[in-house]
């Protein structure tokens, strides 16, 4: 790719990027969230069209117009949320994406090739399971076979572990090893320098749309990489005071709730929570955190089990009532379930608190303490947007998140529900939230963390409760060498 | 090649909202000068008829407000349920409901009671006739999920057979000659007129009062904050502890009751008996629709948009009568604005770009 630019709105997602790839390479590409690096995949996998530049192929100029062209380019790309139909067995996805499949009785044919091809590369798939019964990283490979079977020599993965467990990570990059051997090539999204440095050959630093720097990984380290990603000093260490914790905050006992699907997905939960204590919940997503989550802030029900706050029994109560005894919440996805949308950054800004004396009345909003509240939140928590009456769904993720955070945090809860507070934050964003963390937990208050990001867990933690199928598999302090073994209690095959 | 790029637009400036929508009316004009043209009438003359007969004389504008009273009351009754995204094209059948309740009372009470105690109780009880016509699909939605769109609908074809089965059984009228219809109300019953018009006052101040105080209720007071939550995230508004069945019962007696409070301005105001229900409303809890569409949710703009659209009625009346078009005409006018004004919302909170590559 030679001179790529993009922008949106007048705004440059990409500008002069230029960058190569030669058959057997392993490429990283690096970079915060929103420095370009999706944008510049979508360009060479035929999703948009370039303001400027040129894509080469073996030498030849090539104009990839859709992502059909790019396939038959030999390029191939598994997206960071996944292209399958849920409800069709794995051989029917397959086949609904191989170029030669026949019109009819599409399965029989594709059968044959899918085996002897998942042979040669040890993938460990039954083409007879439904896609919904796959885990994530069982759906991957079958994302990954589907690129291989459209004979893609040039394989595109984006964000490839972030729904991954430890040992499905370290399965994938044997796979990625073997494509190598073989002479396929490999661009690897991700802002997680451990895995660039461990899989990649090279990486491609991108930084605000631009190419910030590019190593081979051997002649380079992580403290490098990181300052060419953020152009300066990270610490990697926030530094966690040592605090004597306070009187029991929360407690839950023998707690059983169902999922959507009305199957049991918490089962016999215990565990409690002090003054000063952040208190981890580590995990593969989908093992119960977010049911735990709601179940605690009274928007899901519990089938069983007793969930107190200070020593007041709040199960199955409204929640609201569980707002009014102190409780937080930092939703999962923010958008989903943290805003209204449309609505005005200030009537955001009170989305838990419009009931409370300080800003309603009677029947009546008092909307001039409802605007000094927003305009604080925006000053306390940087959150940058036009003014408070902007509409909230033209503020970035981040910006969104730090006022959900805000607005949390801003009545001095004494337990604070965070979900992946941190999910797809940049660094900068990622070390002011945790900093808040940390000052609640100063504080007095208690917070219940729920976070993929191991790094996070540890860093933040003063226990950690490894979740797996709904069930705890074990409770640790933070300093217990247990948890090395995190990686397979994580994905369930290790139990304290 | 020609590429079309739609994009967010972001700051939606107030200006560019009214172009939009005066442009979005002047597109509608033109595709409803077409269909007259293909009628085979003069389009600029047609047009020219429909507002000078509405909104052309001193006669005209009287009829235009008199059909702009329940036209204001449920337009601006649905801006609050649109709010909540409850999409409740149930007017009609609740305006009807408001209707049989008002005639009920009137009808067995209005003999024996005076005027100054006939009237609050007949708009009370037409009030209450709606809301509980308006509650039935408040309930099914939160309770069984049943889609109130379908539930509203259908609810009108109930109520609209009920009246129809009053009128020709137990409610029949004496003095009507075997004709299906209830007795005249008693005059205790009846609503005062301005003189010289058709406009009876006392719905006429209810219709202004109602889109005010609708106002003030959705952009001041708790109960507006919460429905716009509702309406705009019902996950979020679950998230902050916002009681959906309570909103939503809230939401539907006010949009339903003043559905309610339309019909009884209709029988005792204008008809003064119950009578078809074709004749008792011509459609008004569909038009209202439009009227709140174009006021943009906002029920002070109902005024504006619901007087336009009674011109539209009246002058409707107007070409039919001198230009001999099918009555049909109104419906084919009123959905064409419709359609177009939708269509510009599109273009208002979308961008779009056109761009043609060189292939």
């Amino acid at each position: 790719m030679r001179g790529i630019s993009k922008s949106f709105h007048g705004i440059p997602a990409n500008q002069d990027i230029s960058f190569s790839i030669e058959s057997g390479e392993i490429l990283g590409l690096l970079g915060e969230n929103g420095a370009g690096k999706t944008t510049l995949m979508n360009i060479l996998y035929g999703l948009y069209q370039p303001d400027a530049g040129e894509i080469r192929i073996n030498d030849a100029p090539v104009r990839i117009h859709n992502p059909l062209e790019s396939i038959a380019l030999g390029i191939g790309m598994v997206h960071q949320h996944f292209m399958l139909i849920q409800n069709h067995s794995v051989l029917e996805n397959i086949a609904l994406s191989h170029k030669d499949t026949p019109f009819f009785f599409p399965t029989v044919k594709i059968r044959e090739k899918i085996e002897n091809f998942s042979a040669s590369f040890d993938f460990n798939i039954d083409l007879t399971k439904k896609v919904w019964q796959l885990s994530a990283g069982e759906q991957q490979r079958v994302e990954i076979i589907k690129a291989l079977l459209n004979g893609a020599d040039l394989l595109i993965l984006d964000e490839p572990t972030s729904v991954l467990t430890p040992q499905e990570i370290k399965e994938l990059i044997s796979i990625l090893k073997e494509m190598k051997a073989k002479g396929h090539m490999v661009i690897f999204i991700s802002h997680k320098l451990d895995e660039i440095m461990d899989i990649c050959d090279r990486v491609l630093v991108l930084q605000k749309g631009k190419i910030a720097g590019s190593a081979l990984t051997r002649d380079t380290d992580k403290i490098s990489l990181a300052r060419m990603m953020v152009g300066r000093d990270v610490v990697f260490n926030i530094q966690r005071e040592k605090i004597v914790r306070g009187n029991q905050i929360l407690s839950v006992e023998h707690l059983n709730v169902m999922g959507d699907k009305g199957l049991p997905v918490l089962k016999d939960i215990s565990f409690e929570i002090f003054e000063n204590e952040i208190f981890g919940v580590a995990g593969v997503s989908g093992n119960g955190q977010r049911e735990l989550a709601e179940a605690v802030t009274g928007i899901r029900k519990a089938e069983s089990g007793k969930i107190r706050i200070n020593d007041r029994d709040i199960t199955n109560t409204s929640p609201r009532h569980i707002y009014d005894q102190g409780v937080s919440h930092v939703p999962e996805e923010r958008i989903r379930f943290g805003i209204a949308p449309g609505l005005f950054l200030y009537d955001n800004a009170i989305l838990k608190q419009h009931h409370l004396k300080k800003f309603s009345k009677r029947y009546f909003l008092k909307y001039k303490d409802v605007k000094d509240h927003a305009k604080n939140l925006m000053d306390d928590f940087n959150v940058s947007a036009h003014s408070i009456h902007s509409q909230i769904r033209n503020l970035s993720g981040g910006n969104i998140q730090k006022l959900i955070l805000g607005r949390e945090i801003s009545e001095k809860p004494q337990l604070l529900v965070a979900s992946h507070p941190t999910y797809g934050l940049d660094i900068g964003a990622t070390e002011f939230m945790r900093n808040h963390l940390l000052k609640l937990r100063k504080t007095g208050s208690a917070v219940l963390l729920f976070s993929e990001d191991l790094e996070e867990i540890f860093e933040l933690c003063d226990r950690i409760a490894v979740i797996f199928d709904g069930e705890f598999m074990a409770i640790l302090d933070s300093g217990d060498s247990r948890l090395n073994d995190i990686g397979l209690m994580m994905a369930g095959s290790k139990r304290i | 090649m020609i590429k079309f790029n739609v994009t967010d637009r972001y700051d939606i400036s107030a200006g560019r909202s009214f172009m939009t929508n005066l442009l979005s009316l002047v597109a509608g004009l033109f595709m409803i000068g077409l269909v007259f043209l293909f009628l085979g009438v003069n389009p600029f003359y047609a047009l020219f008829k429909i507002f000078s007969g509405s909104f052309g004389s001193f006669y005209g504008f009287k009829e235009t407000l008199t059909k702009a009273i329940p036209l204001i009351l449920i337009g601006s009754g649905l801006t609050l349920a649109f709010r909540a995204k409850f999409w409740n094209i149930g007017a009609e059948g609740q305006l009807l409901m408001g209707a049989i309740f008002a005639a009920w009372i009137s009808l067995f009470l209005g003999d024996h009671l005076p005027s100054y105690i006939m009237v609050p109780l007949m708009f009370l009880a037409g009030f209450t006739g709606g809301a509980l016509w308006g509650i039935i699909p408040a309930i099914l939605k939160i309770r069984f999920s049943i889609n109130e769109v379908i539930s509203t609908l259908m609810l009108n074809y109930i109520c609209a057979d009920f009246l129809t089965m009053l009128i020709v059984g137990p409610w029949k009228g004496s003095t009507r000659f075997g004709f299906p219809g209830t007795d005249n109300f008693p005059d205790s019953a009846i609503l005062g007129l301005i003189s010289g018009s058709r406009i009876h006052y006392a719905t006429f101040i209810l219709s202004i009062l109602c889109a005010v105080i609708l106002c003030i209720v959705i952009y001041k007071t708790r109960f507006g904050y919460e429905a716009r939550v509702v309406g705009e995230n019902p996950d979020a508004g679950r998230y902050a502890g916002i009681d959906f069945l309570k909103t939503t019962l809230i939401l539907m007696i006010i949009s339903g009751g003043l559905a309610g409070l339309a019909g009884v301005g209709e029988v005792a105001g204008i008809h003064h008996y119950l009578g078809y229900p074709a004749a008792v409303s011509s459609g008004y809890g569909f038009t209202a629709i439009i009227v709140a569409w174009l006021a943009k949710l906002n029920p002070l703009l109902t005024l504006v948009s619901g007087i336009f659209f009674a011109g539209i009625l009246v002058g409707g009346d107007a070409v039919q009568i001198s230009l001999g078009l099918p009555a049909a005409t109104v419906g084919i006018v009123n959905g064409i604005l419709l359609i177009c004004l939708i269509m510009g919302d599109y273009f208002l909170k979308n961008k779009i770009t056109l761009t043609i590559a060189k292939p």
